[in-house]
């Protein structure tokens, strides 16, 4: 097969992958793409949407559930319910479908040759794919490693039979009738709760004193409690041991250094994610590390002339908006442009129930920095479109400089708080001080009002409270 | 909230007063410890004043220019904590005054700042820095911590990265500091001035502000050219000889001896001259209406430095070889450019020389350094032919140009003190026989 030559390769078209190559055909960069299942990666096809598509799937079941079941408060009532989970997975896969094809449509548009194969590194400039037909080899002066991240795997739980990882969750044909989940980390605490409200009896371990870890009691309190409703146990402090000899039940010893049998039909196991690292050539070219990880520069430049990398095989936080922005960047810097890496605030959303929200720094965070803080919170149940949307539990808090009251972070917990976090890192990258936040209009009703209200509060002159 | 006030110290023996250079803050600012708020000029030295302490300006207590007198307040300054408090601010060169640190509340007057100052030394104040309430605290930020990245939207971060321009040096001016599209438009129209083919028509007024030494020296020149009129004479010198003598002096000189300029050969006539006409080595109190004569000769040698003309002064001229008066100018020189000069070096001076080595021209028309009597300027050496009687040989020729006071200094005494030098320059050996 010829060999193709051409100014900018990127292996991977994930999130990060397909942006770096679209912006770089934007430019006017005789860019090919490699991929080797479909475009769009984890995000599109196994990770944020699909969890989405299924989470919002089980919301709506809940709701008319406790319709069916008289307990809604809004006076609706309806006749059981039923879930035909197969249509609901082909509901989600059809919107994973049109947006794969939407990503492969603008690849395609901003002329961006697509290569589907397993790309291998021969050398610095040179990498060969595994095509359909054959081997392609593909001459590049610059390469992006795209690669992504995939589940991490317990040896003493290797997925297959009824251990599976969140891709496998999100193709499951019938809701299990027990789950369990090891890992309380957002992926799974977002299936975990998604299936017990499509009515599986579900069971977390983590091996952590508390769930999510990564956030602080105070955010993590309302889904701890929305947990308990929907009657997920949670059991921290525990350690999953491995499957009983029958199949049918995870071993876990407990807090209490007891041994429990907990009975599951499917055991799902989300305890994070690691750098695709292997498979695809590394050790031909020696990139320098960084732990598990590629180690990188602010320009996403590795160790290598002409080699850069981007997403979560370069490191935390594994997000695909860090991911897209550092595409866009890179294809910028091959293009001649003058870029580097200087954001204030990747937010980052957990889509549990209620959401949980962060951009920048949590007071705990900042008071490690020995920066002085001023800090207050404000309650959704003083807010009047919470209340509406049934929706009470939670707060926005807002973390800024004591000496300038330059915002440094905002934290929020809430029914559908997911879409305030583009108020929240705007204000961040802006250099909002709270005075900003404060004097400007928020709609009403809305639950952004919460937000407003918090920067008052912290100022020490909330009006709803 | 306490208050510090930050008092004027004693910048230097006998000072009373000193004058107000620069500011480093203005109102509002927030300061760290240490960081320099302020200087301030006496007799042409010039001393940072730091802050003692962390807090906000919230008052400052003169105008840049203004002369402020030893111990009157200058700054005071919002302090988190206990106050109030005050301190004359420690000076690296002075000594630390104790007794005047001890916190003396009774002095204070709570905030708002004053009207109206207690020196009598002092102008009043302008309004804008006298009456304006105390500033919001909160809003202004501090200067950067080292390390600490600037604060600007991503816009004009774009901007920047773009233009190569690094956002740490631009102050901003925007809530917090944050850096603005405005602050980066100055920057870059300040900083990057890009080289344009062809001509371009400038705009723009700068505005100077005279201060410090440059204001002295204006004062001086204005009052020595309205008070004194000058009459300037200029004869040349034949200095061939004097150069030859030179030469050889410098060539076979002990090492730890100065290299020989014209200056100390010009120094020797002077005291030689000035000996025969007192009335030139003289001091004109004309408020007065008195001529101090002086026995001593203590000629000023006119001297440029980094920041401006400074006139150090050789004292008892009278008394110093051409060796010691040779390594006197070389001192004092040093010491000027160096502005370690004292006070001490910087005054007292009887009668006073001006030159501008290679740069002196054909002639000048030097002004009287008030209240002398009479200058003396150095032009510059040039080879020019001149008649012997029989033909025209090449000599090293020199001007000189010299003015003097024409209220108590008649043409005809200015022409006989001008040719004697003129005379002893000429047959060198004469400089140096007694009597």
């Amino acid at each position: 097969m010829k060999e193709i030559s051409c100014k900018l390769l990127i292996i991977g078209a994930g999130p990060g992958g397909y942006i770096c190559a679209i912006r770089a055909g934007q430019l006017g960069i005789d860019t090919v793409i490699v991929e080797a299942v479909k475009p769009g990666g984890t995000c599109l096809n196994v990770g944020c949407i699909p969890s989405k598509a299924m989470i919002h799937a089980a919301d709506e079941y809940l709701k008319v559930s406790e319709m069916a079941a008289g307990t809604s408060p809004l006076g609706i009532s309806l006749s059981a319910p039923a879930l035909d989970l197969a249509r609901t997975v082909a509901w989600k896969d059809r919107i994973v479908g049109r947006l794969t094809t939407g990503v492969a449509g603008l690849l395609k548009k901003a002329r961006v040759k697509s290569v589907q194969g397993w790309a291998r590194f021969r050398d610095g400039k040179t990498v060969e794919v595994d095509t359909e037909t054959g081997l392609q080899v593909i001459r590049a002066e610059t390469i992006v490693i795209a690669t992504g991240s995939v589940p991490v795997e317990l040896p003493f739980l290797p997925f297959g039979g009824s251990v599976i990882s969140s891709t496998g969750a999100l193709a499951l044909k019938q809701v299990p009738q027990a789950l369990a989940v090891v890992g309380g980390g957002y992926i799974g605490l977002e299936l975990g709760t998604a299936f017990a409200k499509l009515g599986a009896k579900v069971t977390v371990v983590e091996a952590l004193p508390r769930i999510l870890p990564q956030y602080d009691a105070e955010l993590t309190r309302p889904v701890a409690k929305r947990l308990e409703a929907l009657g997920v146990k949670v059991l921290t402090a525990a350690k999953a041991k491995g499957l009983s000899a029958k199949g049918d039940a995870l071993l876990v010893e407990a807090a209490d250094g007891s041994e429990q049998k907990i009975a599951a039909d499917k055991v799902l196991v989300t305890v994070g994610r690691k750098p695709l690292v292997e498979g695809w050539g590394l050790e031909e070219i020696d990139l320098d590390r960084d732990g598990r990880f590629i180690r990188i520069d602010e320009q996403c430049r590795t160790s290598m002339r002409g080699i850069y990398a981007i997403g979560d095989v370069t490191g935390e936080p594994m997000l695909a908006h860090r991911a897209m922005a550092q595409g866009e960047m890179v294809a910028e810097i091959v293009a001649g442009h003058k870029r580097s890496w200087d954001k204030r605030s990747i937010p980052a959303v957990c889509f549990t129930d209620p959401e949980v929200v962060t951009a920048g720094l949590s007071p705990d965070e900042a008071k490690a920095l020995s920066i002085e803080i001023k800090s207050s919170s404000f309650p959704f149940s003083a807010n009047g479109r919470a209340m509406t949307l049934l929706g009470e539990d939670g707060f926005v808090r807002i973390v800024a400089r004591a000496d300038n009251h330059l915002v440094l972070g905002i934290q929020a917990v809430g029914t559908g708080v997911s879409e305030l976090s583009s108020a929240f890192s705007l204000a961040i990258e802006m250099g909002a001080r709270l005075e900003d936040i404060a004097g400007t209009i928020h709609a009403h009703p809305t639950q952004s009002e919460a937000f407003l209200e918090a920067a008052l509060r912290t100022l020490g002159h909330a009006l709803h409270i | 909230m306490g208050e510090h006030v930050i008092k004027l110290p004693d910048v230097g023996e006998g000072v009373a007063e000193a004058e107000l250079v620069e500011w480093h803050v203005k109102i509002g600012d927030l300061v760290r410890e240490d960081a320099v708020i302020a200087a301030v000029m006496t007799d042409k030295a010039t001393v940072e004043i730091p802050s003692p302490v962390d807090g906000e300006i919230i008052w400052l207590g003169a105008e840049i220019g203004e002369t402020v007198a030893v111990g009157s307040p200058i700054v005071r300054i919002k302090i988190a904590g206990d106050g109030p408090a005050e301190t004359v601010a420690e000076v690296a060169a002075a000594e630390p005054n104790s007794e005047a640190r001890q916190p003396a509340p009774a002095a204070v007057e709570a905030a708002p700042a004053p009207a109206k100052k207690a020196e009598p030394a002092a102008k009043p104040l302008a309004p804008t820095a006298a009456l304006k309430p105390v500033p919001r605290a909160t809003t202004v930020g501090l200067p950067r911590p080292e390390g600490e990245r600037p604060l600007a939207s991503p816009a004009v971060r774009l901007r920047a990265k773009e233009a190569g321009i690094d956002l740490r040096q631009i102050p901003g001016t925007g809530p917090a500091g944050r850096v603005t599209h405005e602050d980066l438009d100055g920057f870059a129209a300040r900083g990057a001035a890009v080289p344009v083919a062809g001509l371009q028509a400038k705009s723009g007024v700068e505005e100077i502000k005279v201060i410090g030494l440059r204001r002295r020296i204006a004062e001086k020149m204005a009052l020595a050219k309205s008070r004194i009129p000058h009459i300037t004479y200029v004869e040349e010198i034949d200095v061939t000889g004097l150069e030859e003598l030179r030469a050889k002096l410098n060539a076979a000189k002990k090492p730890d001896r100065p290299k020989l300029t014209l200056l100390p050969f010009l120094m020797r006539a002077l005291v030689k001259a000035v000996g025969e006409q007192p009335q030139l080595n003289a001091v004109y109190d004309d408020d007065a209406g008195i001529i101090h004569r002086h026995a001593g000769v203590h000629i000023g040698m006119a001297a440029q430095t980094p920041g401006g003309l400074m006139v150090p002064v050789v004292k008892h001229a009278e008394a110093r070889d051409l060796w010691d008066c040779a390594a006197e100018v070389n001192r004092l020189a040093e010491a000027a450019k160096a502005g370690t000069a004292t006070r001490e070096e910087l005054t007292g001076s009887t009668i006073t020389i001006t030159s501008l080595g290679a740069m002196g021209g054909v002639a000048t028309t030097p002004v009287i350094n008030y209240p002398e009597v009479a200058v003396v300027g150095v032009n510059k050496i040039m080879i020019r032919p001149m008649w012997d009687g029989t033909q025209f040989v090449p000599r090293k020729m020199m001007n000189l140009s010299s003015s003097f006071d024409h209220r108590v200094i008649d043409g005809w005494d200015a022409a006989v003190f001008v040719q004697r030098i003129k005379a002893l320059l000429e047959a060198p050996a004469m400089i140096f026989v007694e009597g």
